[in-house]
């Protein structure tokens, strides 16, 4: 399951919904060459992506589906990965709560797998509960069925109508950047500096919830996330792909782009919820994005690197 | 999948029901269980809800469950009203003087689950019986240690009155 959570719709920091008056060039579509073939060709391609990715619609989440497929989820989270889910109780039983974690485990990211089955069996699939993906993971024909989950397309206007409707936001600041780290830097929170989920919290006045797992990055050997290969084949200007990763995957052997995914290899998650974080009682009444990011990021890298302590084996946990 | 368990215990069957009745010391005994909260105003009896969760594999499985039979000192039923779908009861009958045989039965499942359903309801029985057989023991222990204390407080109230004579 493929839910990094990147760019948006507006081309914003990905999944970093940001109030700020919008970019004079919208980086999103190519805007240079304009005239040249390639521009065209560039210009071309990325509407055609842009017209692909279906319009978010909070609707689309069925509590049925879920519920039906919670079998399935709980096979892979509970035979395959051996997953562990500590502190859900942290998780404000009401009302709308940001849910920040960090990303692992490449395109197939076993986080979000387990942490959706935990999720939804603790507080019930009644209760609505959205996440934040990368747009060209729901224009994947073949993975339509996350939508049912609710997975939408990251941007601050789905972000603020999830959590205007009172639900549990999922979001992925470190999105496609971090999820393809290499496999050394799987004990390390890396946001890349995206702040923009910080001021959704303060906006909509909620709380967040760090979420901090571990054991993703194991699940394949990630080599290198391939920035400069992406900018070299304009995707990041054609699919909003800041990155082209190279990883060594099943079944793939040497796995370029992992736009088809792998077998990830059964890699135990463990996975620890924070206590809430109230923005304005913590950090006062015109709380400082930047110092709450330092703050936030600080706790959950304490976090995983106590997790990471607790591993004796790659792989085994 | 049903799972149930069943065993004997050498208490009074009003003083088994009184522990197994009350929702404040479910946890005290029922294994497995992470989460036994009364939902709404009503403490027990027909009618009155709980949150409940048991933990299973990879995750904390339940909900919201009703109670649906409450037969005292016999019958205690429950069904889910959210979550999984699930029915649990304790079952008390008199086996001879001064014995209770005690039955705890669980039922779940997920409807229209199809193949993947039937698959994680076989995986997780082992689990299930075990939360099941394990919970009968932490009771039977529960019993035995309310019976000792009654004992006690009994023989503290008489040795007063003997040595006033």
């Amino acid at each position: 399951m493929a839910t990094t959570a990147t760019g948006s719709r507006n081309g914003h920091d990905a999944r970093a919904p940001a109030p700020a008056p919008p970019p004079a060039e919208d980086p999103g579509r190519p805007t240079s060459g304009g005239s040249s073939l390639l521009g065209r060709v560039l210009r071309e391609l990325a509407e055609q992506t842009q017209r692909r990715i279906p319009r978010a619609d909070l609707d689309e989440r069925d509590p049925d589906y879920i519920r039906e497929r919670l079998p399935q989820l709980w096979l892979a989270a509970s035979i395959w990965y051996r997953g562990e889910v500590r502190g859900l109780g942290n998780i404000p039983d009401t009302g709308p709560v940001l849910l920040v974690g960090n990303h692992s485990g490449g395109n197939m990211t076993p986080d979000t797998l387990v942490f959706t089955l935990a999720f939804s069996s603790y507080f019930g699939v009644e209760r609505a509960f959205y996440q934040l993906a990368h747009n060209l993971v729901l224009s994947m024909p073949w993975l339509g069925f996350l939508r049912k989950f609710g997975t939408v397309a990251a941007s601050p206007a789905n972000a603020r109508k999830a959590l205007d409707s009172g639900a549990a936001l999922l979001v992925y600041p470190g999105g496609d950047y971090e999820v393809h780290r290499p496999s050394w830097q799987g004990s390390r929170v890396d946001f890349g500096g995206r702040k923009g989920f910080i001021r959704l919290a303060i906006e909509q006045n909620v709380p967040i919830v760090p979420v901090v797992s571990i054991g993703g990055q194991e699940t394949a050997f990630f080599l290198t996330r391939g920035e400069r290969l992406a900018r070299l084949l304009a995707l990041d200007r054609v699919f909003r792909l800041k990155v082209l990763p190279i990883s060594l995957a099943l079944p793939w052997g040497v796995n370029v782009g992992d736009m088809l995914g792998h077998i990830p290899l059964p890699a135990k998650i463990t996975i620890e919820t924070l206590p809430p974080i109230d923005l304005r009682e913590e950090f006062g009444p015109d709380p400082d994005p930047s110092e709450v990011y330092d703050h936030l990021t600080r706790i959950m890298q304490d976090t995983l690197d106590a997790l990471a302590s607790e591993r004796r084996m790659p792989l085994l946990g | 999948m049903r799972i149930a368990g069943s065993m004997q215990v050498a208490a009074p069957i009003e003083l088994v029901w009184s522990i197994v009745s009350d929702p404040e010391r479910a946890l005290d005994f029922m294994h497995g269980v992470t989460r036994w909260e009364t939902a709404g105003d009503q403490p027990s009896g027909q009618g009155a809800r709980y949150r409940m969760l048991m933990r299973v594999g990879s995750a904390e499985v339940g909900g919201l469950v009703e109670v649906v039979e409450w037969a005292p000192p016999c019958e205690f039923a429950w069904t889910s009203v959210t979550g999984v779908d699930q029915r649990g009861r304790w079952r008390l009958r008199q086996a001879g003087r001064g014995r209770t045989r005690v039955e705890f039965r669980l039922a779940y499942g997920v409807a229209g689950s199809g193949i993947w359903g039937w698959v994680a309801e076989r995986v997780a029985a082992p689990t299930v019986k075990d939360h099941v057989h394990r919970s009968l023991e932490q009771l039977r222990r529960l019993v035995e240690q309310e019976q000792r204390r009654e004992r006690a407080a009994t023989r503290a109230g008489a040795a007063p009155a003997a040595s006033s004579r």
